[in-house]
């Protein structure tokens, strides 16, 4: 049975939708991103789940339980916030035994749960301190360890690293996967950054103006997107998106695709696919850097590699893989090759196509066709 | 422009060039300390002067003969009201009243500033307008509505119609006040204490009260000041028992029988004055503080 669960969930703001139809459920022990734009209705729905906002109409229910008119306090949740929100006038412990305070724990087991978050997040030299001592890096240790020291069922978190700088926000990060790999808790995590979801979650929700685009593994997501704004938004450098027309070759379809002076690219559709779309419509492929490499990096156990020759336009070396641009269908893409790979740049070079890795849309809705 | 150049290269020469402006700037500052000054000069020499030094015209001048008996008579002997009793009555009413006056309207006015902000409903704009509002009704146009309502509720001529008079006056003001202090307080720092489970009232005085005290002496300043300083509601609403002290010294120095003993209007003049320069002395400094702080440091 699923441990959160949320059913057909609106919410506006007056005549404002900012949330709009969202189903989602999440296995317990399980780590959860929701990721977007920014703007598209992330906190707002993670704060529908803390019952920090109430909703307009639809379900939520933490471990069986429906909690739609429950208090924050009531839903067995903890949070940590954007800014930390840690309270300026009270010192690290204090900051931390705030939310047992408030359950009317007794001093001495207070003191010794502080004590154990402390010795977990090592902030206990920090105990003493008020907020306003303490670096960025440090305000984010103690706002997790206020929210670890309750124990609760479920953890909210809302972009907690964005205020970080790179390094330290890469360090945060691999810190939160080990937490949660250890002490086997629940969390709801806000990102915009789509690397954050890739690496952190067990799965991904991807939302847009309050839709929920797309729901499922990391893998999923990131293999298999719903419709081109998935595709587009999640993956660094995102997935290739080049406009062609669906044709027959043979009994198989394929993809013909304009290039720059010569006759167009087909490229075959693998035949285990199921097509919705009819021969002659215009489709969007979209291929993943990755899927385009040279011809010796080509994945061995690929059924479907095609080669395609293109003029180089850019060429980007990145220590462990080159990137190059070419055109196709009046797109750049790029492909992916491996760092030793002899590219030269403005010259026609053979690339291979995986085609087992490429999928299709349609260009109006954005949608899969195949 | 030479002069400038000159400071420029030369500035850790002493007798710097800018120091004429500077002379300048000083003369002007204490000539208008001076012109401030002066009325409370004048106050305070004539009230430890003996009535004939003043009938004799040397209000200027430093008493020839120093005394205290002006202060002491405006004090507990001077003639107000029915008996001979001096200020001292009057001046423990304008206590009583200004005390819990200012406290209700302080508290008050910073609920409501909490619930403005951080509790927001529907129609919140249009209740802090008609607060906002409520600052700009002078007070006489008040004045018969209230005196009914002070009727109604039996509390007429006693100060604690007074104190109610001054809480509502000074509600939109306190609440002016708490409202744009708590417009910059973070959010997030509510919502987190209300996921830790504080009520209502906890968060108030656990997270937001703490980082509330350069707006609470702002306020309290403001308050202490109007309140104390009033006369219209004073002669108004006040009987003969709960007179406060401005309506108390106005009746001293009018008083129309015998001769005006000025150093002993002034004397009391002085004591009226007292509570009001003390809470500035005092609290001054974090008035201006105050004033110019918005956001909490975290
Ligand atoms: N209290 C509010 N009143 C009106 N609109 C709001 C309020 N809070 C958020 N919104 C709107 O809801 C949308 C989603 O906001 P939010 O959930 O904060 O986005 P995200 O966290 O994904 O950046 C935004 O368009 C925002 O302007
Ligand atoms: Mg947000």
């Amino acid at each position: 049975m699923a441990f959160l669960e949320i059913n057909r969930l609106e919410k506006s703001y007056g005549a404002m939708s900012v949330l709009k139809g969202i189903n989602l459920a999440m296995e317990e022990g399980g780590f959860l991103v929701l990721v977007g734009p920014s703007g598209c209705g992330k906190s707002t729905l993670l704060n529908t789940i803390a019952g920090l906002e109430s909703i307009s109409s639809g379900e939520i229910k933490i471990a069986g339980r429906r909690v739609n008119d429950r208090r924050p306090s009531e839903r067995d949740i903890a949070m940590v916030f954007q800014s930390y929100a840690l309270y300026p006038n009270m010192t690290v412990a204090q900051n931390i035994a705030f939310g047992l305070e408030m359950r009317k724990v007794p001093k001495p087991e207070r003191d010794k749960a502080v004590a154990e978050v402390a010795e977990t997040l090592q902030i206990g030299h920090l105990l003493n301190r008020k907020p306003s001592q303490l670096s960025g890096g440090q305000r984010q240790r103690v706002a997790m360890g206020r929210a670890l020291v309750r124990k609760p069922k479920l953890f909210l978190f809302d972009e907690p690293l964005s205020n970080l700088d790179a390094k330290l926000r890469v360090d945060m990060r691999t810190e939160i996967k080990r937490l949660h790999n250890s002490l086997g808790t629940t969390i709801v995590y806000v990102t915009h950054d789509q690397i954050e979801a890739m690496t952190l979650a067990t799965k991904i929700a991807v939302l847009k103006d309050g839709h929920l685009q797309q729901f499922g593994t990391p893998a999923e997501i990131y293999n298999d997107p719903v419709n081109t704004f998935v595709a587009d938004f999640m993956g660094s450098p995102p997935m290739n998106l080049v406009p062609g027309e669906l044709v027959m070759s043979g009994k198989a379809y394929a993809v013909a695709i304009e290039r720059d002076g010569t006759a167009p690219v087909v490229l075959p559709i693998a035949n285990d696919r199921t097509v919705v779309s009819p021969a002659g419509q215009k489709v969007v492929l979209g291929i993943r850097p990755e899927a385009i490499t040279d011809v010796d990096g080509a994945d061995r156990n690929a059924k479907n590699v095609i080669r395609v020759s293109c003029r180089t336009e850019v060429v980007e070396p990145a220590g462990s893989d080159t990137f190059v641009v070419t055109r196709l269908g009046g797109k750049d893409v790029v492909a992916r090759m491996r760092s030793d790979a002899a590219v030269k740049l403005h010259s026609t070079t053979d690339f291979a196509y995986n085609m087992d890795r490429a999928v299709l849309f349609d260009p109006a809705s954005g949608n899969r066709v195949a | 422009m030479t002069a400038q150049v000159s400071t420029i290269a030369d500035t850790r020469s002493e007798s710097s060039p800018r120091s004429a402006p500077r002379v300048l700037l000083y003369a002007v500052l204490i000539l208008f300390a001076i012109y401030y000054l002066l009325p409370l000069f004048i106050m305070v020499v004539n009230s430890v002067k003996p009535l004939s030094e003043i009938q004799g015209g040397n209000m200027l001048s430093l008493p020839a003969q120093w005394t205290l008996e002006p202060w002491q008579k405006a004090w507990n002997e001077a003639q107000i009201g029915v008996q001979a009793t001096g200020l001292q009555p009057y001046f423990l009413n304008s206590i009583l009243m200004v005390v819990p006056a200012v406290a209700i309207s302080t508290i008050l006015g910073a609920l409501n500033g909490y619930v403005l902000t951080k509790y927001r409903f529907p129609g919140h704009k249009i209740v802090f307008g008609l607060m906002l509002f409520a600052c700009f009704i002078p007070f006489q146009i008040v004045l018969i509505p209230t005196a009914r309502i002070l009727g109604t509720l039996g509390i007429a001529g006693t100060i604690y119609g007074l104190i109610l008079v001054h809480v509502v006056y000074g509600l939109g003001f306190t609440t002016l006040y708490f409202r744009n202090y708590y417009e910059a307080f973070p959010t997030e720092l509510v919502r987190a204490a209300q996921v830790d489970g504080a009520s209502f009232f906890k968060i108030f005085y656990r997270i937001l009260l703490p980082s509330s005290g350069p707006i609470i002496v702002v306020t309290v300043i403001w308050q202490f000041t109007n309140v104390w300083n009033d006369f219209l509601f004073g002669a108004s609403f006040s009987g003969p028992n709960a007179m406060p002290i401005t309506v108390a010294l106005n009746n001293l120095v009018n008083s129309s029988t015998g001769v005006k003993e000025y150093n002993v209007h002034f004397a009391g003049a002085l004591l009226a004055a007292l509570p009001t320069l003390i809470v500035y002395i005092v609290a001054g400094r974090f008035f201006v503080r105050g004033l110019m702080s918005g956001a909490v440091k975290g």
